[in-house]
């Protein structure tokens, strides 16, 4: 049976941290229930609708992702989750993740989670430097961290994650190694470590001028401690941005890099299923409307209908009726995402996966960009998988984009 | 058809500065003569190419016929052979020149007379046409024809009291200048008994007809049949169609005859056949010699035209071969270089020739071009006593076997009011001018006089010289001839690999100055690799000059949130597209905009 990853959205947060360029609203505390109680039933019935389009799949992951996620009362998410056990067949050591900001669960809250089912949380805590939390927006301090991560420990969470940011905004190599010790000292199962990415039309993009950041070479200094301080302390990479203890990998994670089934519901979430990408709409009105539409046979989303050159266009353009356009990936462009999403796994890609999937060698499709980047020490062949050294992962970027066919 | 009275017709030219207003005062002729209605006209009729309209000049010469009854009475034959207006077409000028009997002098009523105004009719002088003078732009506040007609007289001489006052824009005093037309410029000379004795004034190409050549009979006279011979290129032909010009369209008639403008084709395959400047005769019955003045039109200026993508250098052939149907001063010759691949080494007549030339391919033929630095002709004096004529910097001799090398030196004719003389000497020396001498026109104006190399002023110094005068200068040159310099080649080496591309030859003196913004202009040109790359400038071997292009140390995609990898794509095929446009020199990219680059290695 096919397996199926799912991805449920809440677009709420408490505030938006300066650096946020993702789908999330911040909800002033009075509205915050109806709001998320009416978003809720929206996506209960986006999820019992799509069931149908999954018969044939058994469900291995959910992650609740946001905005924060964890301003979510535990009877709202236990509801929902009710409604996914009920029309989906979800196995039994599923990995259900939520993601939770510090300062927004109770000890009541995190052991409702657990009932609902969740059995792993993850933590953003980007730094335990209260300056550098306050310089980048956050609403918590290293403390309330602690807090919220020993309640999640004495809830019964058995497998946590820390997310942590580098090149922060007056961060420092000493002040990153701290983190670095104190979030290992805790010995969750999973960290994830980021290089902070300046979006556009973000605050922190727009004042990033008043701020001290970290020169290219503390930046590089600060990439290159993570790995090193974290094989020590007992964690692998088995991606360029996670890290886990043996057995923690994150599963979900690793279904985008590895070109999994995976269906997002909720505002502007991203499906790719069979081959076919698409998003849900990104504006409430627009995923009240699709959603009300569902069930009424003008939604063409089941990814079974025309693969015609429509299916190409992109999200927001789609024709009325068929919302959200789908995007039908040519041979080429799998091919390419294959190499480009599965290069970010430390394992690397897989020749013979390659000609199973599309029938071609992977050296007669890439086998010049190969060479080069073997030559140029980006890229290693080891027994039966390609992947990048530790200087491609470096420029992994730049490693990727060769993959692109033209 | 009844056969036209020789004494009434007119070929004449207007000759002005550009921007006084040659070609508006064309229009206003032609509209009221009735030729066309303002409706037909589409602004400046004569300016033919979107390119001529877009830049206020005259590339090729036009010609059109018009038809006027004048207040005798009669009816009048008018031939307006509108000439380019550049420097660089300065022989395509003598030869239009050449084709008529009289001029038309217009001065702008505020400016006066500039640098350009000034060749221009000591040009029409040395052709012995009538000039006469008329004042354009006289509903300007700030027009001033008194004291221009003074000038008109004082500087060139001609006399200027009755000389009209006009304003081509809104179409007064047209009517003044049409009966000057009539009264002042002669009726041609010539005998259509005598052998066939045809000026080429111009020549363009039609796919259907061949080359149509422009000509002015000066004797005897050609109809369909006639069998004619150029006589400097020796071409022969058997004439299809003559014809003179309506606006815009050929309109073919009987025979053309000792007087006459018009044009007539014979299927001939290539202008290079109808040089402008020869002299068409009857093959059967020829004149006794040829025209004055033909000349063989060289090319001064040089420069590598090289495909952005190198798929498309059949594209570029076929296009250059196109432009060259219709412009015979326009050269190429294929190239290859290791950094650009294959191209072609152009020769224009001038910097402003070979813009033309590069628009006109990118525009028309929508290719994307990387040009080389332009240089000119140096004559590089070898110690085995052999002389090179070099074009392509890259094929300079290794030093040891050069005796000496020259280079072009023009003397260059600058009109600047008082208050800029200091600045625009200051210009002339930093560009190795030697002065020569200064005239004051009047009391706020002067001619200075310089001769500069010519390497020195095909980059920007028509920019350089206008905002240095706050576009007050103008500006004119001739060729004076080579003299020998103390000239290197620069070599710019790219991690350590010398790009031929980029190899320039510049006066020794001035060697490390441009060799230094070279390097810093490609640093900044030339994106972080994934190892450091030194940029270096060297003479004959020995590095003056040196940059560094720091290493990537790092690129990594952020986060890709909840299976959204829309925008981490477009990010690597950002990526991906940015390094098609690049030019791989060893293991280094290199954006096309670094070779253009070095073209405006004097912005400051």
């Amino acid at each position: 049976m096919r397996e199926l990853s799912i991805y449920i959205h809440i677009p709420f947060c408490v505030r938006k941290c300066l650096y946020c360029d993702f789908l999330s609203f911040p909800v002033q505390e009075g509205q915050r229930t109806e709001r998320i109680s009416s978003y809720g039933n929206l996506l209960k019935r986006e999820i019992e609708e799509a069931a149908d389009r999954y018969g044939d799949y058994q469900v291995v992951s959910v992650f609740w992702g946001g905005g924060t996620p964890s301003l979510l009362p535990a009877e709202t998410l236990a509801g929902i989750m009710e409604t996914l056990y009920g029309s989906y067949r979800v196995v039994a050591d599923a990995e259900i993740t939520i993601e939770a900001n510090p300062g927004t669960v109770t000890a009541d809250g995190l052991r409702g989670y657990i009932t609902a089912g969740i059995n792993r949380i993850s933590i953003g805590l980007q730094s335990t430097d209260d300056e550098e939390l306050t310089r980048i927006g956050r609403i918590h301090d290293y403390h309330t961290f602690l807090e919220t991560y020993e309640l999640a420990r004495a809830a019964g969470f058995r497998n946590i994650n820390i997310d942590l940011m580098a090149a922060l905004p007056g961060q420092s190599v000493s002040s990153y190694r701290k983190t670095l010790e104190r979030a290992a000292a805790l010995k969750p199962e999973h960290i994830s470590a980021y290089s902070l990415i300046l979006e556009e039309g973000t605050p922190l993009y727009e004042r990033q001028d008043d701020y001290r950041f970290p020169t290219e070479e503390e930046d590089r200094e600060m990439y290159l401690l993570t790995d090193a301080f974290l094989s020590a302390c007992g964690y692998h990479r088995y991606e360029i941005s996670n890290y886990a203890l043996d057995g923690y990998e994150c599963r979900h994670n690793k279904v985008y890099w590895q070109r999994g089934h995976y269906a997002g519901f909720g505002l502007g979430a991203a499906s790719m299923v069979e081959n076919v990408r698409w998003s849900n709409p990104a504006t409430f009105g627009e995923y009240e409307a699709y959603t009300a539409g569902l069930g009424h046979g003008d939604g063409d989303t089941d990814g079974d209908g025309d693969a015609d050159e429509d299916g190409r266009q992109q999200e927001h353009t789609q024709k009325a009726g068929s919302y959200p356009a789908r995007q039908v990936l040519t041979r080429e462009e799998q091919m390419e995402e294959f190499m480009f999403l599965g290069l970010r796994m430390m394992c690397g890609v897989s020749p013979a996966e390659f000609e199973k999937l599309f029938g071609r060698r992977i050296e007669d499709v890439y086998g010049d960009v190969l060479c080069r980047l073997y030559r140029q020490e980006l890229l290693v062949r080891v027994s039966d998988r390609i992947r990048l050294t530790a200087r491609g992962i470096d420029v992994s970027n730049r490693v990727m984009a060769e993959f692109l066919l033209d | 058809m009844a056969a036209i009275d020789q004494s009434k017709i007119r070929n004449f030219c207007i000759v002005a500065h550009i921007d006084h207003g040659k070609s508006t005062l064309a229009d206003r002729i032609i509209e009221q003569t009735g030729l066309l209605t303002s409706r037909e006209m589409q602004a400046q009729v004569l300016d033919n190419m979107e390119l001529e309209r877009e830049r206020g000049i005259t590339i090729k010469a036009q010609t059109v016929r018009i038809v006027y009854n004048a207040r005798d009475g009669k009816e009048y034959i008018f031939n307006l052979i509108d000439t380019p207006g550049h420097v660089d077409f300065n022989y395509e000028v003598s030869r239009s020149l050449a084709a008529c009997d009289g001029a038309i002098l217009v001065v702008d009523a505020a400016q006066g007379i500039e640098a350009q105004t000034l060749a221009n009719v000591y040009l029409a002088l040395d052709h012995d046409l009538d000039v006469f003078p008329v004042i354009n732009k006289i509903d300007l506040p700030s027009a001033d024809p008194e004291r221009v007609r003074n000038e008109i007289e004082d500087v060139i001489g001609i006399e200027a009291q009755d000389a009209p006052l006009i304003s081509a824009k809104n179409g007064i005093g047209i009517e003044e200048v049409l009966e000057a037309v009539v009264e002042k410029i002669p009726a041609p000379g010539g005998s259509a008994d005598n052998p066939l004795q045809a000026l080429i004034f111009d020549s363009v190409y039609d796919s259907y007809k061949g080359v149509i050549v422009f000509c002015r009979i000066m004797e005897g006279r050609v109809a369909k049949g006639t069998s004619i011979r150029m006589m400097a290129t020796n071409a022969t032909a058997e004439v299809v169609e003559v014809g003179y010009f309506g606006a815009g369209q050929f309109i073919p008639c009987e025979e053309l005859s000792a007087g006459m403008v018009g044009y007539l084709t014979a299927s001939i395959k290539n202008v290079k056949d109808t040089a402008v400047g020869d002299t068409i005769t009857d093959l059967n019955r020829p004149c006794a010699e040829p025209l004055p003045g033909y000349k063989k039109v060289n090319s001064m200026v040089f420069c590598g035209m090289y495909p952005a993508d190198g798929a498309k250098y059949p594209d570029l052939r076929d296009a250059l071969e196109k432009l060259q149907l219709n412009d015979a001063s326009l050269h190429y010759e294929p190239e290859t270089s290791i950094a650009l691949g294959f191209g072609f080494r152009c020769g224009f007549l001038g910097l402003l020739h070979l813009e033309i030339i590069q628009e006109r391919l990118e525009r028309e033929y929508n290719l994307d071009l990387v040009t080389t630095a332009p240089g000119v002709i140096y004559r590089v004096h070898k110690t085995d006593g052999e002389m090179i004529e070099l074009t392509n910097p890259s094929n300079l001799p290794d030093p040891a076997q050069i005796e000496s090398m020259e280079e072009p030196v023009v003397s260059a004719e600058i009109m600047v009011t008082t208050e800029f003389i200091g600045s625009i000497m200051q210009l002339c020396q930093e560009r190795r001018g030697r002065y020569i001498s200064t005239e004051y026109i009047e009391a706020s104006r002067a001619l200075l006089k310089y001769e500069l190399p010519l390497n020195e002023i095909i980059y920007d110094f028509f920019d350089a010289l206008k905002s240095r005068s706050r576009g007050y200068a103008s500006f004119d040159y001739e060729l004076k001839g080579y003299e020998e310099s103390k000239l290197v080649k620069l070599d710019i080496l790219i991690n350590h690999d010398e790009v031929d591309a980029l190899s320039f030859i510049v006066h020794a003196d001035s060697a490390y100055e441009r060799g230094r913004r070279m390097c810093e202009k490609l640093k900044d040109e030339i994106p972080r690799h994934l190892f450091e790359i030194p940029i270096q400038a060297a003479v004959g071997g020995k590095i003056i000059a040196r940059e560094t292009v720091k290493a990537m140390r790092k690129d990594v995609l952020a986060k890709c949130y909840g299976g959204d990898i829309t925008r981490k794509k477009k990010l690597l095929e950002k990526q991906k597209e940015g390094k098609k446009r690049m030019r791989q020199v060893g293991n280094v990219e290199i954006p096309q905009s670094a070779f253009m680059s070095v073209l405006k290695l004097d912005d400051k």
